[in-house]
C-alpha cells in the first residue's frame, strides 16, 4: 500500500498507546522529521513517561512543530492525537504556517495495544488507559474529516500497518521551480481581447486559426524562442469580450504554451456558474451575458477550467513567484486557504476608502522575500518596482493599458487600450507626487531592523561580511547624529594600509615594500599615484537639482553634496559648500563629461586640500597645542642645562644632547604640519584633487584601470585648474628593477620636499591573487611626513627600532572588507536597488570603522 | 617638562640640604616611564636654582605595558603635550624627587624645615585649560604668590588660530619649602584637569594630605578639588566633606556655579513640566525618545500610574549610564518588568516605538539636521502614533538675555538649529495637521514679556 502525502505537511500519527505510532513513525520518517511527546516528555522531566509533565512537554512539541514549519520542513507528530481538542491544535499549527495537515490513523485492535504496553517494563498504566484512547479515538474517525485535513489514511489492523510500503512525498500544485521560462506575464486582461492579441503580437507570438480539435478553440499559439504566457488572472469582467480571452487562454494552456493563475473575478464567475448566490456587480453581469451565447459544453469545460486554476505558482528555483494579488515571502510555496485567499484579492485592513473600495495592505512594502513577485489586482498608472516586487495591472479596461513583463529580461512592453471600456470608481491615476518611484516614495524612511544587530552583508568582491552588534550600535549613533541624508551616502571609502616597515635603518616607510606587495603576489603593473595631504571627501554631483530629485529622490537640498569619509557633510559653511559645488559641476559640464559618459550624475573619490580646512580643531588642540607646549620648554630646557654644564656638571651632557634633538625635531614636526595648512577665506582656496570615477548612471567603474581614472580626471581638471588639481602618477613594471627604482626616486623626491607620499594601487581597479581579493591601495608616508604621526621624535634610532614593530593584518583585513561593502553599496545603487540595501553596505563600512585599529597605521 | 626653585635665602646653597639634593651632582629618579633628573643650573651663596626636568618617553606611553588613564588625545597617542608640559607627570616627580623636603623634613639641618625662604619659581608650559589666566591667579595669589605669566599662542605663522592653553609661570613667595612643593602637587594638575592615572578614591586621600594646613582656607577650594579629581562628582563631593567637617557639610555639597544651578532648574523645570502633562493624559505606557541618562526615566518610575516605561537613546554609552543610575541590575523583577530600555534612532522606522499612550521628546530635536526632521516626523507621528507626544525645544528669541552668548550663537555646540516660538509653533501645527493630531503650547521657564521663556513645549493629542 501507498500512502500520498504533500511534500510539505504536518502528519499526525493518531492512535492508542501502544498502536504502533513510533515505530511507524521511525520506519517511514527521517529522524529529525519525528517530534515525539514521549520524548519530550523526557526532555523536560527525566521520565519519558511522566504525566505530570505532559503540558510543558506539549508546549515544547508545539514550539518545535513550529520552527520547523516556519522553515518549510515537513513534520511528524507522533502522540496518541485521539482527542479533538489536541489535533485542533495541530491544525492550526499547520495553518498559522499554510502547511497542509495530514492524518494517519492506526486503528489497531485494543487487545494487541495492550499486549504491547505490558511487555514494556516503563509503561505500567493499567488497560483502563488504552481502552479510553480507543473509545476517543473511535468517536474521533467519523469527525476526522470535518477537521480540515487535507489527508486522512486510516490503518485497520497491524496487517494494514505492514503493508504500507511507501510514503510518497507530492510536490506542491504550485511548485514549478524546474521550470525556468522565458516567460511573458501578462497583468488583468478583464475582457480586453483585442489589446490582448496586439499584446502577444508585439512579444512575438504567432497566433494562428486552426482546426478545433475540441482543446484549442480553432486557435493555435505558438513563439518561436519558446517562450510561455503566464495570465494573472482577472481574465473577466467589465470588458467587451471575456469568452474569447477565456477561449484563447483555456486554448494557451492546454497547449502547454500559457500558464495562468486566477484571480478574484474569475473565482466569483466560477462560483457563480456552480449556482452559488453572488452580486453581479463590478462586470460579473456583463460577463454573463457574453457568455449566454456559449454551449453548455463551453460553460462545463470553463467550470472544470476555472476550478483547476493553482492560486500561484514558484518558477525558475524559486526566484520568481506568480500570483494575482501577489504573495508574501512567508505564504510562497505553500498551501491553505489563507494562501489562496491572498492570492486572490490580496491584504486589506479592514478599512473602507472614500470610494467605497477596500482599503489595501501595502504587504510590498515590507517584503523582504528572495524571489521576485510579479502580480497585478490593483490597476496602477505605472508598473514600478518595490522591493523586488511589481504590480503590472496597468488598468486596460479602464483605459490604461495592458502590460506584460518579460522575464528574465525584465522588460515591460505595453499596448494602450482602444478605448475606456469601464469608468474607474478610484481615478487611475494616484495621489503621489509624480516625480518620485514608488521604490523612492518607499524609501524615504528607512527601517531599524534593516541595520540593527548583528548583520551578514552579501557583497559580489568578498562574499559574506559579518558585521558584529558593537559594530552596529556604534554605526548607528555616529549615522543617525552626523552623517548626511542617507540618500546621498551611496559609497564611503575604505581605510588604507600603510606597506610594511622598510629594512632600510633610517626609514619607517619605504616604497619598496609598498611595491614588494603586489610584485609578490604576482601584479606585474602596478600604479603610483602621488598622496595629497588634505581630507579624503567624496562627491556626489547631479547635472541639476531635477536629477537629485529623480534619481536619488532628493528634493530642496541642491544638486549635489561633498561628504567625508565618515558620510559627514564636508563643509560646515553651507554658502561656501554651494560655491564649490557650483563650481564643480561647472568643470563637469565644460569638460563635457555627462556627455561623455552619458550620464546627470557622478561619485567621485577624492582629496580636498587643505587639511587644516577640515582638521582645524585637530590641529588646534594636538598638532599646534603640542608644537608651542614644547618649543617653549625645550628652548628653556636646553638653557638650563646648558648653565650647569657651564658650572662643570659634565653628566647633563647627554641630556643636552638628547634635548637639543628634541628641540630640533620640535621644529621639523611644526614645518611638517604647517607644510598642509593654509587659511581658506574663498572658495578659490580649496584644491580639489579627484583619484576615481566611482560610477555614473549604469556604472561603476571599477573594471576601468586607473589609468582610465587618471587620464579622463585630467579632462575634468583641465576644464577648472584653479579649484581642481592633478594627481601626478607614474606606471610601474613590477618585473623591471629599474622601473622600480624610477618610482622609489620619484617618491625620495616628492617626500623630500614636504609630499605626504604616494599610494600604490594594482594597475587594475580590483586585483586578485591566490589569497583572493589583494589591497586596493596601500600607502607609504614620507619620513618628515611620519612626525606628524608617530610624534616629532620618532625617527630617533632607540624609537625608529620600536616602531617598526608593527602589525597589519588586522587593518588589511578592515580595508578589504571595507572596500567590498563600498564597491558593494556603489553596485547597489547603480542596479537601483531600494534604499535599504545600499544603506546596509554603507552603514557596514561605517561600522567596520568603529573597530578598534591603531589609528596610526 | 622643567620646573626651576631658585632661592636668595642666604647661604642660597642650603637649599642643597633642604631638597637632600646635592648642588653639584647631576641626579636622576626613575619615573612610571622615562626618567626625571635634579640638577642647578646655578648654585651660589647668594642664588641657587635647582631644576627637575622630566624626560618622558613618548613611545613607551603609547606601547608601554603600563596603562595610562587621561582624556582623548592626551593620551595614547605619539603626538602628546605631556612630555612637554607641566601635569600630574610632574607632580610625580616633585614627590619622587623632593619627597623629604614635601613632607616637611630636613635630615641635613633640621630647623631649615620650617624656615620661610624666598622663592622664585618658573614653570614651562603650564596648560591652564577653561579658565586661563584669572585660573592660575584665583589659585596661587590667595596663597602669597606674586605671579608674572606668558600666554603662548598655538602657531606665529598662523596667528588667527589664537592663543594656546599654555603658560609660562614665574612665581615668588616667601614660604617653607615643605608647602611650596605641597602648593605645586596639587595646584599644577588642578590646573590641567586632568591625570595620566586612574582617579580613585585614594586621590582624595593625597589631595587631603597635601593639602593639610593651607588647602582648607583657600577661597577656591571647591574649585581646587574639583579639578584636581578631575571632575569627578561623587569623590569631590566626598573630599569637600572631609575638608570641612566643622562646617556644615549641606551647604558644600552642591558645587555647582551660578550659570549651573540656573541650567539645572531649567531643566529640572522641564522634566517636571513634562512629567505632569505624562500624568495629565493619563497615559500608562510611556516612551522617553531621547531619554539620555535617565532623569526623566527615574522620575516616571516613581509614578504608579506608568505600568509601561520605556526609554530609547541612540547613545549606547548613555543608555548604559541610564541603566547604572536607575541601578537596574538591582531592581525588584515586578520593577524591571516596567521599564525597557533600547538603542534607536529617531530617523529610521521602528516597531518598538509602536503601541505607546505617551511619547516625551525633551530637547532632542534641534539635535538633528533639519533636514532630518521629515524623517523624524514620520517615525513618530506616522508610524510610531503614540496617543499624546509631547516635544520640547529651546526658545532662540530667550538666547538674548544670556549675558555670554553672543547673536547668533546656540546654546550648544551639537545644536543644528534654536527656533524661535513662532518657528516652532508654525513646524509644529503643520505636523498636527498633516497627522490628524492637535497641539496645544506651553512656556518652561520663566516668562520675560519679549522674549518669552527659555524654552518651549508642544503638546500633541491624537484625534481630536
Amino acid at each position: 500500500m501507498e500512502i500520498k502525502i504533500p511534500e510539505l505537511s504536518l502528519v499526525l500519527l493518531i492512535g492508542a498507546s501502544g498502536s504502533g505510532k513510533s515505530t511507524f513513525a521511525k520506519q517511514h520518517f527521517e529522524k529529525h522529521e519525528v517530534v515525539s511527546s514521549d520524548e519530550c516528555r523526557g526532555i523536560v522531566s527525566n521520565d519519558e513517561n511522566n504525566q505530570a509533565a505532559s503540558k510543558d512537554a506539549f508546549d515544547l512539541v508545539n514550539f518545535i512543530i513550529e520552527k520547523r514549519l516556519k522553515n518549510g520542513h515537513l513534520t511528524v507528530v507522533d502522540a496518541t492525537n485521539v482527542q479533538v481538542a489536541s489535533r485542533k491544535k495541530l491544525v492550526e499549527l499547520a495553518r498559522k504556517y499554510h502547511v497542509l495537515p495530514v492524518a494517519i490513523v492506526l486503528d489497531i485492535p485494543q487487545r494487541i495495544c495492550e499486549d504491547r504496553n505490558v511487555e514494556r517494563p516503563d509503561r505500567n498504566f493499567g488497560s483502563h488507559v488504552v481502552r479510553q484512547q480507543k473509545q476517543q479515538l473511535k468517536r474521533s474517525l467519523k469527525k476526522l474529516k470535518y477537521e480540515g485535513f487535507r489527508k486522512i489514511y486510516t490503518l485497520h489492523s497491524q496487517e494494514e500497518v505492514d503493508s504500507v510500503t511507501d510514503i510518497i512525498r507530492e510536490k506542491l500544485y504550485n511548485d514549478k521551480k524546474h521550470i525556468k521560462g522565458p516567460f511573458d506575464i501578462i497583468g488583468d486582461i478583464h475582457g480586453c481581447y483585442d489589446e490582448t492579441l496586439e499584446l502577444l503580437n508585439k512579444l512575438g507570438y504567432k497566433i494562428e486559426q486552426t482546426e478545433d480539435d475540441g482543446q484549442n478553440f480553432g486557435l493555435k499559439v505558438t513563439h518561436e524562442d519558446n517562450r510561455q504566457v503566464i495570465f494573472l488572472g482577472d481574465l473577466v469582467d467589465r470588458g467587451p469580450n471575456s469568452p474569447a480571452v477565456l477561449k484563447l487562454a483555456m486554448s494557451m494552456v492546454r497547449s502547454g504554451v500559457a500558464w495562468c493563475v486566477p484571480g478574484n473575478h474569475d473565482a466569483k464567475l466560477h462560483k457563480k456558474l456552480r449556482g452559488k448566490n453572488v452580486n453581479l456587480k463590478h462586470g460579473l453581469a456583463e460577463t454573463l451575458e457574453q457568455l449566454e451565447g456559449e454551449t453548455p459544453e463551453f460553460i462545463h469545460e470553463l467550470k472544470e477550467f476555472l476550478y483547476s486554476l493553482i492560486s500561484h505558482y514558484v518558477f525558475d528555483d524559486g526566484k520568481l513567484v506568480v500570483a494575482h494579488a501577489g504573495l508574501k515571502a512567508e505564504m510562497q510555496g505553500r498551501g491553505s486557504g489563507a494562501v489562496r485567499a491572498f492570492c486572490l484579492y490580496g491584504e486589506t485592513t479592514g478599512e473602507i476608502d472614500e470610494f467605497g473600495l477596500p482599503v489595501r495592505y501595502n504587504w510590498a512594502s515590507e517584503y523582504r522575500g528572495k524571489a521576485k513577485v510579479v502580480y497585478g489586482h490593483t490597476p496602477v498608472p505605472e508598473a514600478e518596482w518595490l522591493n523586488k516586487t511589481i504590480d503590472i495591472d496597468t488598468g486596460c479596461v479602464f483605459g490604461g493599458k495592458l502590460t506584460a513583463l518579460r522575464y528574465p529580461e525584465q522588460e515591460l512592453v505595453a499596448v494602450p487600450a482602444q478605448k475606456v471600456y469601464c469608468e474607474p470608481v478610484k481615478p487611475l491615476q494616484e495621489a503621489t507626487n509624480g516625480k518620485l518611484t514608488h521604490q523612492q516614495e518607499y524609501d524615504d524612511l528607512l527601517n531599524i531592523d534593516d541595520v540593527i544587530g548583528k548583520r551578514i552583508v552579501q557583497t559580489r568582491l568578498r562574499n559574506n561580511i559579518t558585521i558584529r552588534e558593537e559594530n552596529s550600535i556604534a554605526a548607528l549613533e555616529v549615522m543617525s547624529r552626523f552623517a548626511i541624508n542617507p540618500k546621498w551616502l551611496i559609497y564611503l571609502p575604505p581605510t588604507m594600509s600603510p606597506c610594511a616597515t622598510s629594512e632600510l635603518p633610517d626609514f619607517l616607510e619605504h616604497p619598496q615594500q609598498a611595491i614588494n606587495y603586489y610584485k609578490k603576489r604576482g601584479i606585474e603593473r602596478i600604479i603610483c599615484e602621488e598622496k595629497h595631504m588634505g581630507s579624503r571627501a567624496v562627491l556626489v554631483i547631479c547635472k541639476d537639482e531635477e536629477v537629485a530629485l529623480k534619481r536619488f529622490g532628493i528634493s530642496n537640498e541642491g544638486f549635489g553634496v561633498c561628504y567625508t569619509r565618515t558620510g559627514r557633510n564636508f563643509f560646515n559653511n553651507t554658502e561656501m559648500e554651494q560655491q564649490f559645488l557650483n563650481k564643480v559641476v561647472k568643470a563637469l559640464t565644460r569638460s563635457g563629461f555627462w556627455e561623455q559618459h552619458q550620464t546627470d550624475w557622478v561619485c567621485l573619490d577624492t582629496e580636498l586640500m587643505p587639511w587644516s580646512a577640515k582638521a582645524q580643531s585637530l590641529l588646534k588642540d594636538q598638532y599646534a597645542a603640542v608644537g608651542t607646549a614644547a618649543r617653549h620648554s625645550l628652548s628653556e630646557v636646553e638653557q638650563v642645562l646648558g648653565q650647569a654644564i657651564g658650572r662643570g656638571i659634565v653628566d647633563a651632557q647627554p641630556s643636552l644632547d638628547k634635548f637639543s634633538y628634541k628641540k630640533v625635531a620640535i621644529s621639523k614636526y611644526v614645518d611638517a604640519y604647517r607644510r598642509y595648512c593654509w587659511e581658506v577665506k574663498t572658495v578659490e582656496d580649496y584644491k580639489l584633487a579627484p583619484f576615481h570615477i566611482l560610477a555614473t548612471e549604469g556604472a561603476v567603474h571599477t573594471d576601468k584601470n586607473h589609468e582610465w581614472h587618471i587620464t579622463n580626471i585630467k579632462n575634468i581638471c583641465e576644464a577648472d585648474s584653479e579649484i581642481f588639481q592633478l594627481t601626478p602618477c607614474k606606471i610601474v613594471d613590477t618585473q623591471d628593477e629599474n622601473s622600480i627604482k624610477t618610482a622609489i626616486d620619484w617618491w625620495l623626491d616628492l617626500t623630500a620636499k614636504g609630499g605626504e607620499g604616494m599610494v600604490v594601487k594594482p594597475y587594475d581597479f580590483i586585483a586578485r591573487g591566490s589569497e583572493g581579493l589583494l589591497q586596493p591601495a596601500v600607502k607609504c608616508r614620507g619620513s618628515e611626513y611620519l612626525r606628524i604621526i608617530y610624534g616629532p621624535e620618532y625617527d630617533m634610532p632607540e624609537n625608529l627600532q620600536r616602531l617598526k614593530k608593527r602589525g597589519l593584518s588586522k587593518k588589511r583585513s578592515l580595508a578589504l572588507r571595507e572596500f567590498a561593502l563600498g564597491i558593494e553599496g556603489l553596485e547597489r545603487f547603480v542596479r537601483k536597488e531600494p534604499l535599504r540595501r545600499v544603506h546596509e553596505s554603507i552603514f557596514g563600512v561605517l561600522a567596520l570603522e568603529s573597530e578598534e585599529v591603531d589609528p596610526r597605521l | 617638562m622643567l620646573l626651576t626653585i631658585s632661592t636668595t635665602y642666604q647661604p642660597a646653597t642650603d637649599l642643597g640640604f633642604l631638597l637632600h639634593k646635592h648642588p653639584d651632582r647631576f641626579q636622576s629618579v626613575d619615573l612610571s616611564i622615562g626618567k626625571a633628573h635634579v640638577f642647578y643650573p646655578e648654585a651660589t651663596k647668594d642664588k641657587t636654582t635647582v631644576a627637575l626636568l622630566l624626560d618622558i618617553d613618548p613611545i613607551d606611553m603609547v606601547r608601554g605595558k603600563k596603562k595610562f588613564s587621561g582624556k582623548g588625545f592626551s593620551l595614547g597617542q605619539y603626538v602628546n603635550d605631556r612630555p612637554y608640559a607641566a601635569s600630574s607627570f610632574m607632580s610625580v616627580a616633585l614627590s619622587k624627587a623632593f619627597s623629604t623636603a614635601m613632607n616637611g623634613t630636613c635630615t641635613g639641618k633640621p630647623e631649615l624645615a620650617d624656615v620661610k625662604m624666598p622663592f622664585e619659581i618658573k614653570i614651562t608650559s603650564l596648560p591652564a585649560p577653561r579658565g586661563g589666566e584669572l585660573l592660575i591667579r584665583k589659585l596661587f595669589e590667595p596663597l602669597g604668590y606674586q605671579i608674572t605669566l606668558e600666554r603662548h599662542i598655538l602657531d606665529d605663522k598662523f596667528k588667527e588660530w589664537g592663543e594656546s592653553k599654555y603658560f609660562t609661570l614665574d612665581l615668588s613667595n616667601e614660604l617653607t619649602i615643605s608647602k611650596l612643593l605641597s602648593h605645586l602637587y596639587v595646584l599644577i594638575p588642578a590646573l590641567d584637569n586632568d591625570k595620566h592615572y586612574y582617579v580613585s578614591e585614594a586621590e582624595i586621600e593625597k589631595l587631603l594630605k597635601k593639602g593639610k594646613g593651607w588647602l582648607e582656607q583657600h577661597p577656591e577650594k571647591e574649585l581646587i578639588t574639583r579639578r584636581y579629581l578631575i571632575n569627578l562628582g561623587s569623590l569631590t563631593r566626598q573630599a569637600l566633606q572631609r575638608l570641612s567637617e566643622h562646617e556644615d557639610a549641606e551647604t558644600n555639597t552642591e558645587l555647582d556655579t551660578k550659570e549651573d544651578i540656573k541650567k539645572e532648574t531649567l531643566h529640572q523645570k522641564r522634566l517636571n513640566l513634562v512629567l505632569e502633562q505624562l500624568k495629565k493624559t493619563g497615559a500608562k505606557k510611556v516612551l522617553d525618545m531621547g531619554c539620555g541618562e535617565g532623569k526623566l526615566l527615574r522620575m516616571l518610575l516613581k509614578e504608579k500610574q506608568f505600568s509601561k516605561i520605556a526609554g530609547m537613546d541612540v547613545s549606547y554609552s548613555e543608555l548604559t549610564k541610564a541603566k547604572d543610575r536607575l541601578h537596574w541590575d538591582e531592581m525588584a523583577p515586578k520593577q524591571q518588568e516596567r521599564i525597557h530600555l533600547f538603542q534607536g534612532a529617531l530617523t529610521y522606522k521602528d516597531k518598538r516605538l509602536e503601541g505607546y499612550d505617551a511619547a516625551a521628546i525633551v530637547e532632542v530635536i534641534e539635535h538633528l539636521d533639519e533636514n532630518r526632521l521629515q524623517s523624524f516626523e514620520r517615525v513618530v507621528f506616522e508610524f510610531a502614533q503614540p496617543k499624546t507626544v509631547i516635544i520640547t525645544t529651546p526658545n532662540i528669541e530667550y538666547n538674548a538675555l544670556f549675558e555670554n552668548m553672543k547673536t547668533g550663537d546656540m546654546r550648544h555646540t551639537d545644536h543644528r538649529f534654536e527656533w524661535t516660538r513662532a518657528q516652532f509653533e508654525t513646524w509644529a501645527k503643520g505636523i498636527a495637521e498633516k497627522h490628524n493630531y492637535s497641539v496645544e503650547f506651553e512656556p518652561i521657564g520663566e516668562v520675560n514679556e519679549q522674549v518669552g521663556a527659555p524654552s518651549q513645549m508642544g503638546i500633541f493629542n491624537h484625534g481630536n
